[in-house]
């Protein structure tokens, strides 16, 4: 989902873009290595290969197709930095070029496709990509990349003060989960394909990594962005969540201090509230992607220096 | 005299272990055009791409005179200019101007002299009428010509044409042997065209299984291996 | 989409073609911030920002009837949410979602209606992009349409022998396409193998010197205080304090 210019408030377009532009950088420098490797080029018409994709229509049954959203794909072939990289071409090139998301509004595209998204789909297959699970991890690689990514997009509208019933909010939850599917299934059958044709096209995986450790840090990425989505669908559940374990007492009390005067009208501020809480599970997600990203990115350096 | 090209028993293995050049011994004289004719996985292109150090195998490789070696190779890829099959992969930059600069700005020339050469080798070609396009716009012989003068932008000593006809229309296939004919270069053609090869290859080189299998004045290659339909 | 219009129009010649790419992002930043940031967007609001856009396309000598239409590629998606909100009983949301989207659209449509890609990622470059990133996206747009020309020829192909993409169990559909994907993407692969193994025959060696260095002339100093002072001018003229 690519959020156009005018649906998000301004602190959610202006943090999420403050949240893109260091992870950006970050998985550029990673992959500045790419450059005397001659990568760059490949990394280029991967980009176009992805619009291209978009034209090759997968049925899926009772009459409708889906086609590759990419960032698993990217992320498999290419490795999470460079997919990382390509994904932010592709957003930009679809905002400027295709109307398809706005400028405003790329940070916040960016950081849900193509640093969320692109982690999101790398995790699985990197933890489970050499156990006997691996068509599993492939298919959970695909369908984590779409379902963060739409479930962060849409806590940001939400945040924004788009406004949608519950009811609506847990419909389009499903629909996701739905496209997610479509998209695993297309990356599980595609990445069969690549590896029939070619086998080095394909990122090799971690043989001893410990898949324990991918299982938290997935489940955590999931329940970091549902848990924003609801969060930011039911900011009043969250609130009482917070009173409960008394971080509200302690951030008043924190508050109370310097901001005195002004300590009751800020907890009334209904939009502070809610980018408060989207910061929060922002923030979250962030840190997640880039802890990940630091060790991936050492892990496949040290492999290429053996 | 010395060869511009001295190949000396190269042998090359693919990453997959298959053998595509078994002991090639080649040499290539000033003002000559050499036809590499043969089936295709010969290794007529694997050979050519060793001589720009693109691929690296066994045996001794002169070109100019220079060692084929990490240090020589700037040098060794500024005499020798490879034109490829696909004229899409060669032309990457926004426009044409200065994708036909990218060589020369690679040999260290500063911007205004780059675009000097560039416009140079663009009216050598022909082609100068297009410097502001787009390389996606031009047609298959006007790429062509393109991709040439960005080679001869970097004024090499040797020319190497890996099948330079392919996706040309007749007359733009004429006009590319006549344009190619008045370059003073020594010429090396990758091709299966036989009549493009007549008109300017001085003698030809017949590959089989990853080695020479022979050579002599084109007619005779032609008609020893029987090349035609 | 064998050739795109927009690239068409970016390569006309105008006063604002000719401005420096880097005032162009600038102007269009402050433009989308403005928009964003004005409460209520009214239709009167709408009517003042469309009217700056409209007034830049003419500046370029664009086709007005093609930009419109063109912008209006984001309304199926803005509607979707309008209607939301209209049925959630907020109309003011659902008519400035409408607008906002729409006049922001034709913000940065013209932009890139009369900026050549190439001075875009010179300027994306001057303004700090990433060194890879201007790079990959050179690439990305040089190749955009030769990928897809080989995916359209692939689809009428696939099309043409009675096509396993359209009758057939889905299972075996959905193989084939993904087949088809595999193939396409193989031949990406090879294709950028093969541009980087001309770049390398070329004396590359991991940097790409460019050829020109944008300059600034007085005329862009002009224009960007003009469209900086009618984009802030009509923010704070628009919204209307709570």
């Amino acid at each position: 989902m690519h959020i156009p210019d005018g649906f998000l408030s301004t602190p959610v377009w202006a943090c999420a873009g403050a949240a893109s532009v260091p992870g950006v950088a970050y998985f550029a420098r990673r992959s500045r290595a790419a450059l005397e490797d001659g990568q760059v080029p490949l990394m280029g018409v991967m980009g176009a290969f992805v619009f291209a994709a978009q034209m090759i229509n997968f049925p899926v049954g009772v009459g409708t197709s889906g086609h590759l959203v990419g960032g698993a794909l990217l992320a498999i072939t290419l490795g999470p930095a460079a997919a990382c990289v390509v994904m932010t071409a592709i957003l930009t090139v679809q905002a400027l070029l295709f109307q398809d998301g706005g400028v405003l509004a790329l940070g916040a595209n960016v950081f849900n496709m193509a640093i969320a998204g692109v982690v999101a789909g790398y995790l699985p297959y990197h933890y489970w990509g050499a156990t006997r699970h691996r068509g599993l991890a492939v298919f959970c690689a695909g369908f984590l990349s779409v379902f963060v990514s739409a479930c962060l997009a849409m806590s940001q509208l939400l945040l924004s003060g788009v406004p949608m019933p519950p009811a609506v909010a847990m419909l389009s939850l499903a629909l996701f989960a739905a496209s997610a599917a479509m998209e695993g299934g297309i990356t599980l059958a595609v990445v069969g394909a690549l590896e029939r044709l070619n086998p080095r096209w394909v990122q090799g995986t971690e043989r001893n990594a410990r898949s324990g450790v991918g299982v938290i840090l997935v489940t955590a990425l999931l329940l970091a962005s549902v848990g924003a989505l609801l969060a930011s669908a039911l900011p009043d559940g969250l609130e009482r969540l917070a009173e409960n374990v008394g971080i509200a007492g302690q951030a008043k009390a924190l508050l109370a201090s310097p901001f005195a005067d002004y300590e009751a009208r800020f907890l009334q501020v209904e939009w502070l509230r809610k980018a408060v809480a989207g910061i929060l599970g922002l923030g979250v997600v962030y840190a997640a992607c880039l802890g990940f990203g630091k060790i991936a990115a050492r892990r496949s350096g040290a492999a290429r220096s053996v | 005299m010395t060869p511009l090209i001295d190949a000396r028993k190269v042998r090359y293995r693919y990453p997959d272990g298959t053998l595509a050049l078994d002991g090639v011994d080649f040499q290539l004289f000033e003002r000559e055009t050499v036809a590499l004719l043969g089936p295709n996985g010969s290794g007529k292109t694997t050979f050519v791409l060793h001589l720009t150090g693109l691929l690296r195998g066994e045996g001794t490789i002169r070109v100019c005179g220079l060692e084929m070696s990490k240090k020589n190779l700037p040098k060794i890829r500024s005499r020798i200019g490879m034109v490829f099959q696909d004229s899409e992969e060669q032309l990457f930059l926004p426009s044409v101007l200065e994708d036909v600069a990218f060589g020369p700005r690679n040999l260290g020339l500063p911007p205004e002299e780059a675009a000097r050469r560039a416009r140079l080798a663009l009216e050598q070609t022909g082609m100068e009428k297009a410097a502001g396009r787009a390389p996606y716009h031009l047609s298959a012989g006007e790429k062509r010509r393109v991709a040439l003068a960005g080679v001869l932008a970097m004024s090499p000593e040797i020319l190497v044409l890996d099948e330079p006809t392919t996706f040309l229309d007749p007359p733009a296939e004429r006009d590319l042997a006549r344009l190619l004919h008045e370059l003073p270069q020594a010429k090396i053609l990758v091709t299966h065209d036989i009549p493009f090869a007549r008109a300017l290859a001085t003698r030809a080189v017949f590959f089989e299984r990853g080695n020479i299998a022979g050579h002599g004045s084109i007619d005779d290659v032609v008609r020893r291996f029987q090349w035609e339909i | 989409m064998h050739y795109d219009v927009l690239e068409r129009w970016s390569r006309g010649d105008s006063y604002f073609h000719r401005l420096d790419a880097r005032v162009k992002i600038l102007a269009l930043l402050l433009y989308l911030v403005a928009v964003a940031t004005t409460h209520p967007f009214t239709w009167s609001a709408f009517a003042a920002f469309a009217a700056l856009a409209v007034s830049g396309v003419i500046a370029a000598r664009l086709p007005l009837g093609g930009m419109l239409a063109r912008a209006a590629v984001v309304l199926p998606f803005s509607a979707t949410f309008a209607a939301i909100s209209a049925l959630t009983g907020e109309m003011e949301t659902a008519s400035s979602l409408l607008a906002k989207s729409y006049a922001s659209a034709l913000g940065v449509l013209l932009l890139a209606a009369s900026t050549a890609m190439p001075s875009l990622l010179d300027a994306a470059s001057a303004l700090g992009f990433p060194r890879v990133l201007v790079l990959v996206l050179q690439f990305l747009y040089r190749y955009l349409f030769v990928v897809t020309d080989q995916a359209q020829r692939m689809r009428s192909a696939a099309l043409c022998r009675g096509s396993a993409l359209r009758r057939g169990p889905v299972r075996e559909r959905f193989r084939a396409a993904s087949g088809a994907l595999a193939v396409l993407f193989a031949r990406s692969y090879e294709k950028a193998e093969g541009i980087e193994r001309a770049m390398v025959a070329r004396g590359f060696d991991g940097r790409i010197h460019l050829l020109y260095s944008p300059r600034l002339a007085w005329r862009d100093a002009v224009f960007l205080a003009v469209a900086a002072s009618a984009a802030i001018g009509l923010r704070f003229l628009l919204t209307i304090p709570a």
